[in-house]
């Protein structure tokens, strides 16, 4: 099959979307009001938020940690978040000698239950290719410096896994409740592109 | 987008960091064509990230010097090739359709559909 790549055709993406949505409307694969709800729901339900949650129970919750560690899926879960892309999810537990980047090198898979969509440069070509060919490169340019003695782990999540980090929990929280922990929780710490702080 | 959200409060929704999950309308419509098609059953996310990850190649490999990458723009060439490969669509049929559009009048009002899009 010949399937073209996107072009810049005279017909817009817009217009071929429409033109998608119309036929599969009208063949009855595709119900509008099920497909709004789908759309609304990642737009605003389903985001690192619910990752943070996760993030902060282990934090406070050994016996939590431990089976997130073991077992991620079914210890998120426990928490209430599941669906569409968060079948097999691996936790990854940052140290002060190991420091875990995800990536997916040949799409964008991404654990969506926890994290929702990922973001542009998550998707980008250059984060794609680089992150696996120079980590600590990248990783400084988007602000992160690690040490030498720090080992980095560069994930790549084209298979059937999705990977979440778990970050090493800032120093002068011992005392932050969960929900205040959850807050200190980033998106790009929890791909690890960032670390948590206090 | 138009919906009127709390962007920075406890109630903002917990999208990313400020970043809209969807730069253009299309967008969110072939991301849930996707998915909705997907949760009934018509293809396993296996097939679709197949298409996709063929559809992203394609164009790291060869793309009009200058264009961006446009993530959507490879997930809707990944959702076409899906459906004409299964006989769902026939091959010339979204183009077919889409050229038909275009040909709408200004200000058209969308005639023929009667769900809210958002835009």
């Amino acid at each position: 099959m010949t399937t073209s790549a996107p072009n810049p055709d005279r017909l817009s993406p817009a217009l071929r979307t429409e033109a998608l949505e119309q036929l599969l409307t009208e063949r009855g694969l595709v119900d509008p009001a099920v497909m709004d709800k789908f759309i609304s729901t990642y737009e605003n339900d389903v985001g690192p938020l619910n990752g943070a949650t996760v993030v902060a129970k282990a934090w406070t919750d050994p016996e939590y940690r431990q089976r997130l560690l073991d077992e991620g899926t079914a210890a998120i879960k426990e928490l209430g978040f599941s669906g569409p892309q968060g079948e097999h999810i691996v936790v990854l537990e940052n140290t002060a000698a190991v420091h875990n980047v995800v990536v997916c090198t040949l799409c964008s898979c991404y654990p969506w239950p926890v994290l929702g969509l990922p973001p542009s440069w998550y998707k980008d070509p250059a984060y794609r290719s680089r992150m696996v060919r120079e980590p600590r490169t990248v990783l400084a340019e988007m602000g992160l410096e690690l040490g030498d003695d720090v080992d980095v782990a560069v994930w790549d999540s084209s298979s059937e896994v999705r990977y979440l980090v778990l970050p090493e929990r800032p120093a002068g929280t011992e005392d932050s409740s969960e929900s205040d922990l959850a807050a200190l929780v980033t998106r790009d710490a929890m791909v690890g592109v960032a670390k948590v702080g206090s | 987008m138009t919906l009127l959200l709390d962007v920075e409060g406890p109630a903002a929704p917990p999208r990313d960091n400020g970043e809209l999950v969807f730069a253009e309308p299309w967008e969110s419509r072939v991301f849930g064509l996707a998915v909705t098609l997907h949760d009934r059953g018509a293809f396993s996310w296996d097939e679709f990230r197949d298409h996709l990850v063929a559809r992203i190649a394609e164009w790291e490999q060869a793309h009009p010097p200058g264009e961006c990458f446009s993530y959507y723009r490879c997930w809707l060439a990944a959702l076409e090739s899906v459906v004409v490969a299964d006989g769902t669509v026939g091959v010339t049929e979204v183009a077919d359709r889409a050229t038909a559009l275009a040909a709408r009048p200004a200000g058209h009002d969308h005639a023929g559909h009667d769900h809210d899009h958002s835009h």
